[in-house]
């Protein structure tokens, strides 16, 4: 295996970007901060991947245009997944262990503000027996919750400490888009929306674009890079059937699965993509995390949650606390599909 | 003219998907469109509704159908308080997982109650049937509390196999422009053609792009060019096509504006499709100024100006 390591990481995170469905003009500075950060330029990037999908904000072939963004001349090695840009970074991960480049940038963007976010996520179920009844994201994952308070795999009192937890971290990130200090009592005293699931258990409808440059350790270019390497001690995904009523809906047998394969032993801090409160509570059950563990210092998905990018943006301030030296060995999750279907676990450490 | 933002504009995506239906589906929609259900025998013995088409153990097909009630018991559910369009119902209802009487896996569907506190886990819900069912999940419209009144009674055996669905999908989006072209469509109105010049390479596009695809850097620098230019390349339109405007033959072309390094496509008239070249020097027709919007269609079309040809030298590295 080569050493690979995140050594950049840039984000827009906001309730409405007042712009293209193509994300140009958040991403034209987003790489221009990170060839700020690294020290390098276009020609050093050897790959470029990108996540996102022509769902969320009704253009056709945005990825195409988005490469705009890049400035394709000479031509670039490029490609993309239909998922959370996570798994660009992924699909980065295995192209330099191949020894076909060196470096990757990795990319992910999306206006879920265009459209109905909840109603365009049933595009993602079964097409014969559940699409036509337009089961909404959000009704799927009340519906995942009450398995769970029902069955006494966690109760309303846990799902508010994430809830109040992760809204008064996210204070302090500028990127946060729902962000006070709030009590468990204060989430408590809210109204229930989407019974038994409040507003604040379920992620913000959130506008944004993320990068994350990624480079072998032996890359040619890479003692010539003026920022801090997060070493990648592991990287793996899982996924489970498509049918609910094939799942447990109250664990995550692919996180844990993903986490085992991992090995998530002596990590200290764990971001993990939680789009609604007790999901985070099936993470980090599957993933055995203790409670020494620190969760979501950024604030996570519940305080802001670009689709497309809130997996990749785990992975960046996963970094971003190892760079700053205040995590040895951390942990970064990313979730796809309905109800947790698709999970993948990375970890990185300090050297 | 204030700057306010991008321009918007309300965009509708609609497609009709037909999808086929492979052999268990097939029999599991048939048996709705004759207001029956039928679960699938798992290689456990298990009964799942709706059937797996493959399973999830011995990846077998599933080919054991057997018929379920079409009442059963909420497992879970959610309310949903803001229906979103084509649910199945269009006030407050609840989603839930229901098991069948008969089946051992939940159905994901609706239940039709009127407010949160009329429904809890192992409510006995009952299937609301279609009038004219066609065999789609959606034969059934709903599930509601089961009362006392009779059971569904399967309608008749025979007619024909379903061997597709077809399900509608409708999109409703806010569209907006970049900042970039909502400054062209904006110039349009007033009869003005923006591009932007790269600040890199230099070349100005028309419409902008807001990147310059060459070199990844925004494009700032306005440019106005005017409405006079020449046809790169064209092609001329002798197939019939839905929604077609015009009559065939027509020609279709790339302009370059004078003072523009990208060529844009529109619509050359005013001439013989047989006399039309590269090279041919264009000048736009605009309709009458009353009406004008924020779009490309204030040009009518070009035509030609009867200026000499350009040297094909002038404009070589812009096709």
């Amino acid at each position: 295996m080569r050493d690979v390591a995140v050594v950049g990481f840039a984000q827009r995170q906001m309730k409405e970007f007042d712009g293209s469905p193509t994300c140009v003009e958040l991403l034209v500075p987003i790489f221009a901060e990170l060839f700020e950060q690294t020290g390098w330029t276009k020609s050093d990037i050897g790959f470029w991947c990108s996540g996102s999908s022509d769902y969320l904000a009704g253009r056709s072939f945005s990825f195409v245009s988005a490469v705009d963004a890049i400035g394709a001349l000479p031509p670039v090695m490029e490609s993309h997944v239909e998922m959370d840009a996570a798994w660009a970074l992924y699909e980065a991960w295995v192209k330099i262990q191949t020894g076909l480049v060196d470096t990757a940038l990795v990319y992910g963007f999306g206006k879920s503000s265009a459209g109905q976010l909840r109603r365009i996520m049933s595009l993602q179920m079964d097409p014969y027996t559940v699409t036509p009844l337009w089961a909404d994201a959000v009704s799927i994952a009340a519906m995942q919750a009450r398995s769970g308070l029902q069955g006494g795999a966690w109760d309303e009192e846990q799902m508010a400490a994430v809830v109040a937890r992760s809204m008064s971290d996210a204070t302090d990130n500028e990127h946060a888009i729902r962000a006070k200090a709030t009590s468990v009592e204060d989430v408590l005293a809210q109204p229930v929306y989407a019974d038994p699931l409040r507003r604040w258990d379920c992620a913000p409808v959130s506008d944004g674009a993320a990068a994350i440059v990624i480079s072998a350790a032996d890359a040619p270019a890479f003692d010539r890079l003026k920022s801090p390497a997060a070493w990648i001690t592991g990287i793996e995904h899982r996924i489970e059937p498509g049918a609910l009523s094939n799942r447990d809906l109250t664990v995550s047998t692919s996180t844990a699965s993903a986490g085992a394969a991992v090995g998530v032993d002596g990590v200290d801090l764990a971001e993990l993509h939680a789009p609604f409160s007790h999901q985070e509570l099936i993470l980090g059950s599957a993933l055995g995390l203790g409670d020494d563990v620190r969760i979501n210092p950024s604030g996570g998905a519940l305080t802001a949650n670009p689709m497309f990018t809130a997996g990749l943006n785990r992975i960046g301030e996963a970094a971003r606390q190892i760079w700053a030296g205040s995590s040895q060995r951390a942990l970064a999750h990313a979730t796809s599909g309905p109800a947790l279907q698709q999970n993948l676990v990375m970890t990185m450490e300090a050297r | 003219m204030t700057e306010a933002g991008t321009l918007h504009a309300p965009m509708k995506v609609e497609f009709d998907y037909t999808r086929s239906l492979g052999p268990t589906l097939s029999e599991f929609m048939t048996g709705l469109k004759r207001r029956q259900i039928l679960g699938g025998v798992l290689s456990d013995g298990t009964i799942a509704v709706p059937p797996p088409e493959f399973d999830a153990e011995t990846y077998e097909p599933i080919t054991e159908m057997v018929p379920v009630q079409d009442e059963g018991v909420v497992q879970t559910w959610a309310w949903v308080p803001e229906p979103v369009p084509g649910q199945p119902l269009d006030r407050p209802f609840a989603f839930a997982h229901i098991l069948l009487d008969g089946a051992d896996r939940p159905l994901l569907h609706a239940v039709a109650v009127d407010s949160a506190d009329q429904i809890e886990t192992g409510l006995r819900v009952r299937a609301v049937w279609a009038d004219e069912p066609v065999g789609a999940i959606t034969d059934v419209r709903w599930f509601e509390p089961a009362g006392d009144a009779a059971a569904t009674t399967p309608g008749q055996e025979g007619g024909e196999a379903v061997t597709g669905i077809i399900s509608p999908v409708h999109l409703a989006y806010d569209f907006a422009a970049s900042p970039e072209e909502s400054k062209f469509f904006r110039g349009l109105a007033e009869g003005k053609i923006l591009g932007q010049r790269c600040p890199t390479c230099g070349k100005v596009y028309v419409p902008p792009r807001g990147a310059c695809p060459v070199d990844g850097v925004p494009t700032t620098t306005e440019v106005e060019v005017p409405d006079t230019g020449i046809v790169t390349t064209f092609c001329i339109v002798n197939v019939p096509f839905l929604g077609q405007k015009i009559t065939p033959p027509y020609v279709s072309a790339y302009m370059l504006l004078d003072g523009a390094d990208i060529a844009f496509l529109h619509l050359l008239l005013g001439v013989d499709p047989a006399d039309v070249r590269m090279g041919m020097r264009v000048k736009a027709v605009w309709k009458p100024r009353d009406e004008w919007g924020t779009t490309i269609e204030n040009i009518s079309h070009f035509e030609p100006t009867g200026e000499p040809d350009a040297d094909f030298e002038t404009y070589k590295v812009h096709l």
